[in-house]
């Protein structure tokens, strides 16, 4: 039996947990600030990325769809933002208006990639996505001339914060005699935005439509013949999956002000999927887990290593940024060599392993 | 006969992959409420035939008039849609999900929640969602293994995963329920609980087109019987004037049991 029945102790555990949970998620940006704003910054990322990760979960942990190109919809969902508010074009909409607009538009180009793509699958379909995001990217690369629509490689910049009414989310501003500053505003808002996106996480799982992508990934022929349109339940997956990845990147935009072609790199692609698998893909604690280690460790080593060589041997012998991807690289092949499943798996993802493996 | 009693007609239903002829103008008639067996030697046209039937292959000449309306089923889940189930020669599960879980994939037709309704998870989806468990169960009872119901599907027993494809398969409403090759690996007493059970589900009214290897099985269990042999039928009768077919005897009988 797969121990589903949870008895009421359990229950209250589980309070606790939330509660636990929640005192943690409104200390971190107070703790972080006492390190500097940076740390603060850092954290936001984090969860920036806890949101892009889920985000990402819905196509390939319950799809089962691989794809390379997921950071093309945070990359849609950035420019959309950028150009609709700052001087840019001279156009300031408000947040609540682009942030929708973005997570439209991106789901509109998730429908783009996955309609063509809908035969694919694993390693064929890894290469069109991959295709797709790189096409993305060098198009907002070279959208500046003739008419000159992204600004090229130079990148959008004084792109407008959140702002509601006259509460922007760039100063510094108190409330009941607490001091927020601006990174800590940002903090709580993507706090808010990541438990979206874990209920509609959970929520789906739990589904009709959930069932439907889970019996898609166990065995299309047989969810076929069970009734399920399976192209439009996976261009469902696609369209979800793009519109989380849309509203992340307005959200990115807003924080830092300016976007360029840089940040939409393959790298950014695979680090996000590397986040879903090393944690544990379709398992949304793990996955979770994944985005904050994927996204503190190498802040951690960035910070750390330097300080370690100069008390080891009293001057920098491996320059830190190469040495930070020596050991990401090697985290993540040790997390595979012995957790292959992911870090945090579900119970059934350990299971389908074992299955292929045995 | 009249019209309304024909729920299946095959017109000339003809498949070629390359050069090799699978089927030729194979036309057949199933009526409503009857259990009818398609049987022939290995690599016959059956599961071809099967597959043309449920849009899992496109025939190239002919046609299917299902329940009086001419099917146009270029893909699966329409053939599902307007009632035709099937079963799999090579059972075809969802392995990592519970056997209550496959048989409520199966209700994934006859509902309707979407992404929305996921989410904000009003009364109407609820609802939704408890009948489809309910009628999960029953079915999973009524094909009698509800007792594995939390069990994931490929750690229960072979005859009970036959079972559950069954259920999962009623779970979609159909009027016809294609069974491929049911009792293939079979024991004498799991082949005879199927045929309990395949009589009990054409009782309750679901009209059920069965390619089976068990010549005894068929003869026993079907009304009528088509025998398809190198993509021809060549012969479609009551079992007992089947068995006693020379064409037949000497295609697929072999001439021993006759």
């Amino acid at each position: 039996m797969n121990g589903r029945a949870r008895p009421s102790s359990s229950r209250q555990r589980h309070w606790l947990g939330f509660m636990l949970l929640g005192v943690v998620l409104l200390a971190v940006p107070f703790v972080a600030a006492m390190g500097g704003q940076a740390w603060v910054r850092i954290a936001n990322f984090a969860i920036l990325y806890v949101f892009l990760a889920l985000g990402l979960n819905i196509v390939v942990g319950y799809a089962g769809l691989l794809d390379l190109g997921y950071v093309a919809f945070y990359a849609v969902g950035a420019y959309a933002y950028a150009l609709l508010a700052s001087p840019h074009f001279g156009i300031h909409l408000p947040f609540w208006v682009i942030l929708p607009l973005g997570a439209g538009l991106a789901c509109i180009f998730g429908v783009l990639l996955g309609a063509p793509t809908l035969k694919l699958r694993g390693d064929y379909l890894a290469i069109v996505t991959l295709g797709f995001g790189e096409i993305v990217r060098i198009f907002m690369n070279n959208l500046n001339a003739p008419v000159n629509i992204t600004n090229g490689a130079q990148g959008i910049t004084l792109i407008d914060p959140i702002r509601i009414g006259d509460f922007s989310f760039a100063q510094t501003s108190s409330f009941l005699g607490v001091t927020l500053s601006g990174p800590q505003k940002y903090y709580f808002l993507l706090v808010a935005l990541a438990l979206l996106v874990i209920m509609v996480n959970i929520r789906l799982q739990d589904s009709r439509i959930g069932r439907a992508w889970q019996a898609i990934r166990e065995d299309e022929v047989a969810a076929k013949a069970c009734g399920i349109n399976t192209r439009n339940i996976k261009l469902l997956a696609f369209a979800m999956g793009a519109s989380f990845g849309g509203i992340a990147g307005g959200v990115f935009s807003a924080m830092q002000g300016f976007v360029s072609p840089e940040s939409f790199s393959l790298m950014e692609s695979i680090t996000i999927l590397a986040m879903v698998v090393l944690g544990g893909m379709g398992h949304i604690p793990g996955v979770i887990l994944g985005a904050i280690l994927l996204t503190g460790l190498p802040e951690a080593l960035r910070y750390g290593i330097e300080p370690l060589q100069r008390a080891l041997f009293g001057r920098m012998i491996v320059d830190p940024e190469s040495l930070r991807m020596l050991v990401f690289g090697l985290a993540l092949v040790l997390v595979m060599r012995f957790r292959p499943a992911g870090l945090w798996p579900s119970s059934q993802r350990r299971r389908e392993l074992a299955e292929s493996a045995g | 006969m009249s019209e309304h009693q024909l729920l299946l007609e095959a017109h000339a239903v003809a498949k070629h992959f390359g050069g090799v002829k699978a089927l030729h103008d194979v036309s057949l008639t199933i009526r409503r409420g009857e259990i009818y067996g398609l049987i022939g030697p290995n690599g016959a046209g059956k599961t071809t035939f099967f597959n043309c039937l449920t849009g899992l292959y496109r025939n190239e000449g002919g046609h299917f008039i299902f329940d009086g309306v001419r099917l146009q089923a270029d893909a699966p889940h329409k053939a599902a849609a307007v009632g035709i189930a099937r079963t799999f020669q090579n059972i075809r599960l969802f392995g990592n999900m519970t056997a209550l879980e496959n048989v409520m994939v199966g209700r994934h037709l006859r509902t309707r929640a979407g992404v929305l309704g996921a989410i904000i998870r009003n009364p109407a989806t609820r609802a939704e969602e408890a009948g489809i468990a309910r009628r999960a169960e029953e079915l999973l009872h009524y094909v009698g293994i509800h007792a594995r119901a939390h069990d994931y599907a490929k750690h229960l027993s072979y005859g009970d995963q036959r079972r559950l494809e069954i259920a999962r398969a009623l779970a979609t409403e159909p009027k016809l329920l294609a069974l491929d090759e049911p009792a293939a690996g079979m024991n004498g007493t799991e082949t005879e609980a199927l045929r309990v059970l395949v009589e009990g589900i054409c009782r309750d009214g679901v009209t059920v087109l069965l390619i089976e290897h068990d010549v005894k099985l068929v003869m026993g269990l079907c009304g009528r019987v088509a025998v398809l042999d190198y993509g021809e039928k060549i012969c479609e009768d009551v079992p007992a004037v089947v068995q006693k077919d020379a064409r037949v005897v000497e295609a697929y009988l072999g001439g021993s049991v006759a």
